[in-house]
């Protein structure tokens, strides 16, 4: 690719949050035409550098040019008015207004009013080009999670953008929905867009960007002119400094069951309802359920944890009845459970992160007596994880959102592994995690599968399965299609059949 | 240009700096309207001063109107740790005062009555708060309304009290028939009405700091209140902590009904809360729904509604300028809560 006078050129970029030095002199351009993508380990400061170049942050110090020219972006309308659009890992979309709407919102519109049928034409046109096709009056609360981020999209491309900043996109796609997205992307690229792509998966970045720019610590550690034909191991090695080897799943022999569910069948409640599932794990296994996410999932991981109770159907944990058990009970008998979403079911946000840690434990003798707590013990406990986990953190009383994803994750599992569990459910364990972290936690796995605890992985990232599970079975519209043993699974038959069709084990 | 940036952590002495600064601000801006009402700003405040902390006996009185307002104000504070929207202190109050003159007015040693009287307030509090709590849980009915109804029916349960059955047949005024005088709570300080009630209220404060930092419940308030969701599937039983936290509130809400009765009025009047409940909504914002915090934002309260009566005797400056007074404190306070989440960043330093 011949590179152009660049489209967007950002010098010197420095920002501090406090001490925290996110971005330090970081240089970064993407010419016409660019896929450029961005890559770092967990709090390398990638968002944050987007953010400056999007006008959320102001930086410290540097500049940014646009076609050569300095300009000062201030504010995200600054952005939008300079031709950078932004998709956020959070979509920005008001629920309950359609797609068109959502469109027009912050258009001025002719005389005061809403020139509907001009956007519903740009709307087509933008559809036509880079197969974005939405229904404009479907209501944004009514789309899926892909759907609302091609919304997002398509409202860049709406403003003028001539730049797309894209922070990690795929990390809430289906991997079909990935092959959607990048071709829209190609085709953007091919109309001479620029493009800023981060994602931790590198085989999309190899598949898709035409160059790289990787950040160390808010620093540029180095660049891939050529990432198609630099191998992922390469590309690790600059992220972190070190390499990446992926651990080695040994031979392991299971013992008895020690989760079974029986003709589990949940209610429609929100998302899809569980229609007859049976599965067993057994200690010192690890199981991968794959699927297509909003298969019914949810509904498995609220059963299992207890906060949800079948209608029908039975589950036991070592041989007892749990059904009708409640999220403390199953927790006593040795159920220990990673969330997907961290944020919201997983820890307590604007609390100490001690005390996320110590939550779902916290009537416990560890943690307390005779109704008060213990602070020096839970203190202590959570400075005995930060340290065993490694977690970055100023200490155990900072505020948990102002972690990092990782780190946050991190900090999930040392909660749960410090007790032991005798089984382990666990959603897209490594989503948004850097590949060192990634590699950090299916090591953490994989020593528990050998201390005999039985773990229950779900997760869409089938290469991921194939790599940490034993057995592998397949959710497809509330209902298990079938189960293989990974030795026997590949990529394309477990696609086909997270596609409902029928498997055989 | 300036514009918000999102914080990370908030500096320990913003708990402090904050109110003062919405108290500062408030001030300020009340300052117009006394000039409006064309009377000396420094004048005004000065009497006001004075008249609520310039001497002994003024700083006595303010302690006695603070008293219920400590009380609201935790009641408030536990409340809203936990979401639970209680803005039904005020009618919490009124039942508290209703069922401690009840008791008040049985004859029996007076230690045992005023146990009676502040157990009877406490409960009857409790049971009125139990009320949105329950609709919320059971049925998803919204706290913030439902306990704000709530305080009209009280209010008009007792005037029919007050004008049926317990009406002085004597006087024919609409009160209730006094507790017995054993019953009084004692005064601490001859010469005023500083009353047991009084040193309750400042040592309930520290208790129910106690309770939120260093108890179980209290770690369940705070994680319930601050993300329901990851404290239901950590285990706790979310429905419960709000039912928990409601018998708080409302016993808390209550025992202001309590020292009312027990330590200022001796009986039940229409009047006999002028607001306490709805104050204490302003001292739990001030005190940023610490426990400790709320002694000296009740206090403060206290000292304006105390100080606007002298000031308005003295330079004529209507006393609902302590309406609005605390209206803009709880206005000011709301604006400066904005700075523990958000910093202010001059932008346009780019190079
Ligand atoms: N608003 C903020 N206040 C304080 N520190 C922050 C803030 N935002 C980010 N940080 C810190 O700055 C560093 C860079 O964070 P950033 O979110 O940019 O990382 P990232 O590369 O996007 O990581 P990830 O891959 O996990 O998304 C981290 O150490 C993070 O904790
Ligand atoms: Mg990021």
């Amino acid at each position: 690719m011949p590179t152009p006078a660049p489209l967007i050129e950002m010098r010197g970029i420095t920002k501090s949050f406090g001490a925290v030095k996110a971005n330090e002199a970081v240089d970064l351009s993407v010419a016409p035409g660019e896929i450029l993508g961005l890559l770092g380990e967990n709090g390398a400061g990638k968002t944050t550098l987007m953010n400056v170049l999007f006008g959320a942050y102001a930086p410290d110090a540097g500049e940014i040019l646009i076609q050569g020219k300095p300009v000062r972006i201030t504010s995200s309308a600054d952005a939008l008015a300079a031709g950078i659009g932004m998709v956020h890992q959070h979509f920005h979309l008001a629920p309950r207004l359609t797609v068109l709407e959502n469109l027009l919102i912050g258009i001025p519109g002719k005389a005061g009013r809403i020139d509907r049928a001009g956007g519903l034409a740009r709307l087509a046109e933008i559809g036509r080009q880079h197969g974005l096709t939405l229904d404009p009056d479907l209501a944004v609360s009514a789309l899926s999670v892909g759907e609302q981020q091609r919304l997002e999209i398509v409202k860049a491309l709406f403003r003028g953008a001539r730049l797309l900043i894209l922070d990690e996109p795929t990390a809430v796609l289906a991997p079909t929905e990935v092959d959607g997205l990048f071709s829209a992307l190609r085709s953007m690229a091919a109309q001479g867009l620029g493009i800023i792509f981060i994602s931790h998966k590198l085989n999309e970045v190899r598949a898709l960007t035409h160059r790289c720019t990787v950040l160390r610590h808010g620093r540029v550690a180095g660049r891939v002119d050529d990432p198609a034909n630099t191998t992922s191991a390469a590309m690790a090695q600059l992220m972190c400094g070190h390499e990446i080897v992926p651990p080695a799943r040994g031979a392991s022999t299971p013992g008895a069951d020690v989760l079974t569910l029986d003709g589990i069948s949940t209610s429609q409640h929100s998302g899809t309802a569980l229609r007859g599932v049976s599965l067993a794990v057994r200690a010192g296994e690890i199981l991968g359920i794959a699927g297509v996410s909003g298969n019914g999932q949810r509904a498995l991981a609220e059963v299992i944890s207890g906060v949800r109770a079948p209608d029908a159907g039975q589950m036991t944990i070592a041989g007892q009845n749990v059904s009708r058990f409640s999220p403390r009970e199953v927790q006593a008998l040795g159920l220990g459970r990673i969330p997907e979403d961290r944020m919201t079911t997983g820890l307590v946000t604007n609390l100490p992160l001690a005390d996320s840690m110590v939550l779902p434990r916290i009537g416990t003798a560890a943690f307390s007596a005779k109704g008060l707590l213990k602070p020096d013990a839970i203190r202590a406990f959570a400075e005995a994880q930060i340290k065993a986990y490694d977690i970055r953190c100023p200490g155990p009383m900072t505020r948990a959102g102002a972690l990092s994803g990782g780190n946050l994750q991190k900090a999930l599992l040392a909660r749960e592994l410090a007790f032991d569990p005798k089984v382990l459910i666990v959603s897209q364990p490594t989503r948004g995690l850097d590949i060192g972290a990634a590699r950090f936690i299916h090591e953490k796995f994989l020593d528990m599968r050998a201390k005999g605890c039985g773990i229950i992985v779900i997760g869409e990232d089938l290469e991921e399965l194939l790599v940490l599970c034993d057995r592998i079975a397949v959710m497809y519209e509330g209902r298990i299609v079938g189960t293989l043993d990974s030795a026997d699974a590949t990529i394309a038959r477990l696609g086909l059949m997270m596609t409902g069709a029928e498997g055989h084990s | 240009m300036f514009r918000l940036e999102v914080r990370t952590s908030t500096p320990a002495w913003f708990n402090l700096a904050l109110p003062l600064l919405a108290i500062g601000a408030t001030l300020v801006l009340c300052s117009g309207l006394i000039a409006l009402a064309g009377a000396g700003v420094l004048e005004a405040y000065g009497v006001m001063f004075t008249a609520s902390l310039g001497d002994s006996y003024a700083i006595t009185e303010t302690m006695v109107r603070a008293a219920p307002m400590i009380f609201t104000g935790l009641a408030v504070a536990v409340a809203f740790r936990a979401k639970f929207w209680n803005i039904g202190a005020e009618g919490q109050l009124l039942a508290g005062a209703v069922a401690s003159c009840f008791v008040g007015a049985i004859p029996m040693p007076g230690p045992l009555a005023m146990v009676l009287m502040a157990v009877a307030g406490a409960a009857a509090g409790a049971a009125v708060a139990l009320v949105p709590a329950t609709l919320r849980v059971k049925f998803k009915v919204d706290d913030v309304v439902s306990s704000l109804l709530l305080n009209s029916v009280i209010y008009y349960a007792l005037m029919a009290l007050i004008e049926g059955p317990w009406k002085d047949t004597f006087s024919g005024y609409p009160i209730s028939p006094p507790i017995e005088d054993s019953a009084n709570f004692p005064v601490l300080l001859e010469g005023t009405r500083l009353h047991l009630g009084v040193v309750v209220a400042l040592i309930a404060a520290p208790l129910i700091w106690f309770l939120i930092v260093r108890t179980t419940l209290g770690f369940r308030i705070r994680v319930t209140g601050e993300n329901p969701e990851a404290a239901r599937y950590g285990g706790i039983n979310v429905e419960r902590v709000l039912l928990s936290t409601a018998l708080l509130s409302g016993a808390l809400a209550g025992l202001a009904g309590v020292g009312e009765v027990g330590g200022v009025h001796f009986q039940v009047m229409s009047d006999i809360s002028p607001g306490y409940g709805y104050s204490g909504i302003v001292v739990a914002m001030l005190a940023r729904l610490n426990p400790l915090g709320v002694v000296p934002a009740a206090i403060f309260l206290a000292a304006v509604m105390t100080g606007a009566e002298a000031m308005s005797r003295a330079t004529g400056v209507p006393a609902f300028l302590s309406d609005v007074i605390q209206g803009t404190a709880l206005l000011a306070m709301l604006v400066a809560l904005l700075f523990t989440a958000y910093r202010i960043r001059r932008v346009g330093a780019v190079r």
